[in-house]
């Protein structure tokens, strides 16, 4: 494929397709639609940690007036753990069907235990409360130290690691070189083991779905999530009707960051809409959303990094624990396949452990992982460069992964951006700006892999002559805009004749996840060749009409027009012409492309943060960001500089506030934004964007994936500026103000800085 | 619990309707008002999403009842546009890229419009305090502030 070089619509700042019904309101969300004799679905959830279901009694439930149906796991297709896995997408569904609803044993506080549908919301709470459960309470693990000590409480007994029942779900590694050898050859050597807090994704929308069920078990979701297929894929398996009944829309969605990547309510509210004959609404409480859904993994890493003199990092190690919550899936492969990817380590060794424990399960969140084991990496790097008296830039330059370098994870880059972020960041303004007193600087890099997989699009020329893109994937972060700019500039058309949706389950062909960073590349892929297609036709039709060969045809600027004067004089014809004649020239003008898209490139970053730390409250606060990376190809500026700034936004979150908070009792005791704090609007300043192009060769107009690296360098640029500005390292997220303040109080500390 | 008849008026409009009385106002707006443009995001006043002006006080609509409303003037994000015209912010927005999701677009509007009521010069710490109220986890609030800033720069050169 050769990459578009004219320019008209890509690159630009168009106006949004999805854009007006947004800002008037009228956008539709999936908690915003109703249906004529609609119900309200209620779930009922374990109040314990950890504790064995002896039984459910309903009774009581069911007889109360306005109550229509009750759900329990008996309910649900079950998936029995002896019979070995059953994948889907990376997603087992022996632990989906567990985590929709509690079988054996509840594994969290916030665990599904039943589902009530009534004539109203309090009506189906009510009966909640008259659901009866017999819990045998059990002794529960949380945090990863707790969950893998020898005498730790085991949520699955089937589970063995090392040849014993174990809460350690899976390890991996990447491995290079030899590790013993390399740090042999190190002249210095620093090892640091870090902590960080659970983080929730924090989408301002809670789940919602409204799910109708005919009679003949045809069966209409409309959710939010980040893949209409997923919904119906999932929901498919634990119910038992087939796909070809299930009819999944995807409402607008209110944010999902990964966490919209799985089921909640959609089996249970299915079930129930098919007990009960009726429409079934359910809406999360924000509270339901914070206990209940997936956050991203707490962790415990150790990372040591060895160099020589001059500055070259010989040997490096990662151990990662990943709090994979009550069920097997934490983010491993991002933690160890990410976080060292940036450099070129001859000798290496990345491991990760996948540990359950009770808590909610996790759900991707930007990037699953990497940002965990980049925050390791990249505060050891930072120290490295200090005893090296070396500028942490460089250091990185002199490190750094290129063309031909050989990744742990497998492969051997093409080109590549990373240099570029780096020597960018060099040379910004931000970079050389000086520093007052108490303020500080920090650096670091990030990794992500980036992916293809499935898409589908539809294409098709409106009768007028105007053009309706339709594709299969949700859109979270502006891809719809990315669609339409690549569309008119391939017709040669304004953006606005170009119409981009997305389609339902049953009206456009497979589409794998929003997800991944994946969705503008492998979409604008599909696009391209359907559009293609579509240029062909008309070029085609033009030929017939001027009664010459359609190799003497070219479409250009909206038109076709033969390719000299020695193929014809003809006024060209425009799309609308050719539309016009399409009944009596063949029919109408459209096309369609599914395929498996390969060829994403890896996106790389490199952040810069300046922190202004006051002594008295403890608050470290941003005062200037600047976010660097290799974004392949900005289809959309605007919305790439927001995937950057929004993603920059929940690092600092996560650096500095954000943190799930446990009682006693194993519960979340901060499960509302008052207390789970992410960033408001006066905690931040400006995020300035540095845009490096490098474009993806493989891609027809360069597209790398932009949205999950923004998240990894993050939490490392924070507590590397912090350590700039105090002269003190911190080794546990979040740096909130009482724990900046307890290394502030520490006498060392205040004679430092007076 | 028999239903509370409710006089008031949202948008400029007339309105009545049946609630509650332990219903919130956010309630009755996306319920029998089917005004389903303020979104509940968390229901505790934390997020804005839900954010409305009532007699020109910007509220979070899901901390007053809906009772309360009861001869008052609301107004609420589908009454920003007058017709086909949008409102200057609603424009801003749209040409700088200042929403992504649209989750908290609306009570954003809302909130903004409020501010620029106030105060038609905003410095850019005024507007990220005004706003402190309107949690955004797609943005980073870069661009709503510029295009709040921007808005307010071209409404008073008008």
């Amino acid at each position: 494929m050769t990459v578009v070089t004219n320019n008209k619509w890509i690159g630009q700042r168009t106006i949004r397709p999805d854009g007006m019904d947004k800002v008037t309101g009228r956008a539709q969300f999936a908690a915003d639609t109703n249906m004529p004799g609609m119900i309200w679905g209620k779930v009922l959830r374990s109040p314990h940690a950890h504790a064995r279901i002896k039984s459910i009694n309903t009774a009581k439930a069911e007889a109360l007036p306005g109550v229509k149906a009750v759900v329990t796991a008996r309910d649900i297709v079950d998936f029995p753990i002896e019979k070995g896995a059953v994948m889907l997408g990376i997603q087992d569904m022996r632990w989906m069907c567990r985590n929709v609803m509690a079988r054996e044993k509840a594994l969290f506080p916030g665990h599904p235990i039943a589902a009530v549908a009534a004539t109203s919301e309090a009506i189906a709470a009510e009966a909640c409360n008259l659901i009866e459960v017999d819990y045998e309470v059990l002794p529960f693990a949380i945090e990863i130290e707790d969950a893998i000590k020898s005498d730790a409480p085991i949520l699955h007994e089937f589970n063995k690691f090392e040849g014993k029942p174990s809460n350690i779900a899976g390890r991996i590694e990447h491995k290079k070189g030899d590790l013993a050898e390399g740090f042999k050859k190190a002249d210095i050597v620093i090892e640091r083991s870090f902590t960080t807090r659970p983080v929730h994704q924090g989408y301002i929308e809670p789940h919602a779905c409204l799910i109708s069920v005919a009679p003949d078990g045809k069966t209409t979701i409309w959710s939010s999530s980040q893949g209409q297929f997923m919904v119906r894929a999932m929901t498919a398996h634990l119910t038992g009707i087939p796909q070809s009944d299930i009819r999944a829309i995807p409402a607008e969605i209110g944010g999902g960051f990964g966490g919209k990547t799985i089921v909640y309510l959609e089996p249970l509210a299915t079930l129930l809409a098919k007990k009960s004959g009726r429409p079934v609404k359910m809406v999360m409480t924000r509270e339901e959303v914070m206990r209940a859904t997936g956050p991203t993994s707490g962790s415990k890493s150790t990372v040591k990094i060895g160099a020589t003199k001059d500055g070259k990092i010989v040997a490096a190690h990662g151990t990662f624990y990943l709090q994979a919550g009550a069920l097997p899936g934490s983010p491993i492969r991002g933690a160890v396949g990410c976080s060292f990817t940036p450099y070129d380590i001859p000798n290496l060794l990345s491991e990760g452990y996948d540990v359950c424990s009770n808590r909610s399960k996790v759900a991707a969140y930007r990037a699953p992982g990497a940002p965990i084991g980049a925050y390791a990496v990249e505060c050891v790097l930072d120290e490295v460069a200090e005893v090296l008296k070396m500028d942490p830039l460089d250091f990185r330059l002199k490190n750094a992964a290129k063309e031909g370098t050989k990744a742990a994870h497998g492969p051997t880059f093409p080109r590549i951006g990373y240099i570029e972020t780096v020597e960018a960041a060099k040379a910004s303004d931000h970079y050389k700006a000086p520093l007052g007193k108490l303020q500080g600087r920090g650096v670091a890099s990030g990794f992500w892999f980036n992916a293809g997989g499935e898409s589908s699009a539809q294409v098709n020329i409106t009768e007028d002559g105007n053009v309706v893109v339709t594709t299969g994937h949700p859109d979270i972060g502006g891809s719809r805009a990315g669609i339409a700019n690549i569309c008119a500039e391939l017709l040669g058309i304004d953006y606005r004749r170009v119409s981009v949706i997305i389609g339902d389950t049953q009206t456009i062909g497979f589409s794998n996840l929003t997800g991944g960073s994946r969705v503008l590349f492998a979409s604008s892929i599909v696009v391209t060749q359907s559009t293609e297609q579509i240029i062909k036709t008309l070029r085609e039709r033009a030929a017939k009409i001027w009664e010459i060969d359609p190799e003497a045809v070219k479409w250009e600027d909206g038109a076709a027009h033969p390719v000299s004067p020695n193929a014809g004089q003809f006024p060209p014809l425009t799309l609308k012409d050719l539309a016009e004649k399409a009944p009596a020239m063949g029919g109408p003008i459209g096309a369609g492309v599914q395929l498996n898209t390969t060829g994403a490139d890896g996106g790389f970053g490199t952040h810069i943060c300046d922190v202004e730390v006051d002594v008295d409250l403890g608050i470290a606060r941003v005062t200037r960001y600047t976010a660097v990376q290799d974004v392949g190809r900005a289809i959309h500026p605007g919305y790439v500089e927001g995937q950057l700034q929004g993603g920059v936004a929940q690092g600092i979150g996560w650096a500095l506030n954000e943190e799930y908070i446990y009682t006693k009792e194993g519960k979340v005791d901060n499960p509302g934004f008052l207390d789970y704090r992410m960033p408001v609007c006066s905690d931040l300043p400006m995020i300035d964007c540095i845009m490096v192009e490098v474009p993806n060769p493989k891609h027809p107009q360069g597209v790398k994936g932009v949205g999950e690296v923004p998240l990894v360098p993050v939490m490392a640029a924070v507590a590397n500026a912090i350590y700039n500005a105090l002269g003190k390292r911190f080794y546990a997220l979040p740096m909130s103000p009482p724990k900046v303040l307890e290394v502030i109080d520490a006498p060392e500390t205040r004679q430092a800085a007076e | 619990m028999a239903k509370v008849h409710v006089s008031t008026t949202i948008n400029g409009e007339p309105s009545e309707f049946l609630c509650e009385p332990n219903d919130t106002m956010l309630d009755a707006l996306r319920g029998p008002l089917g005004l389903t443009g303020s979104k509940e995001g968390c229901a505790s006043g934390d997020c804005g999403a839900c954010s409305i002006t009532v007699d020109d006080n910007l509220i979070c609509s899901c901390l007053m009842l809906a009772v309360e409303s009861e001869g008052h003037e609301l107004r609420t994000i589908e009454g920003m546009a007058q017709g086909e015209k949008l409102h200057p912010l609603q424009q801003k927005f749209l040409e700088m890229a200042a929403l992504q999701c649209g989750i908290c677009t609306s009570g954003m509007l809302v909130a903004s419009d409020a501010l620029l009521k106030r105060n038609p010069k905003p410095s850019e710490e005024e507007v990220r305090f005004w706003l402190a109220g309107n949690l955004c986890r797609c943005t980073g609030y870069d661009k709503i502030v510029r295009a709040v800033m921007d808005t307010a720069a071209e409404m008073r050169a008008q």
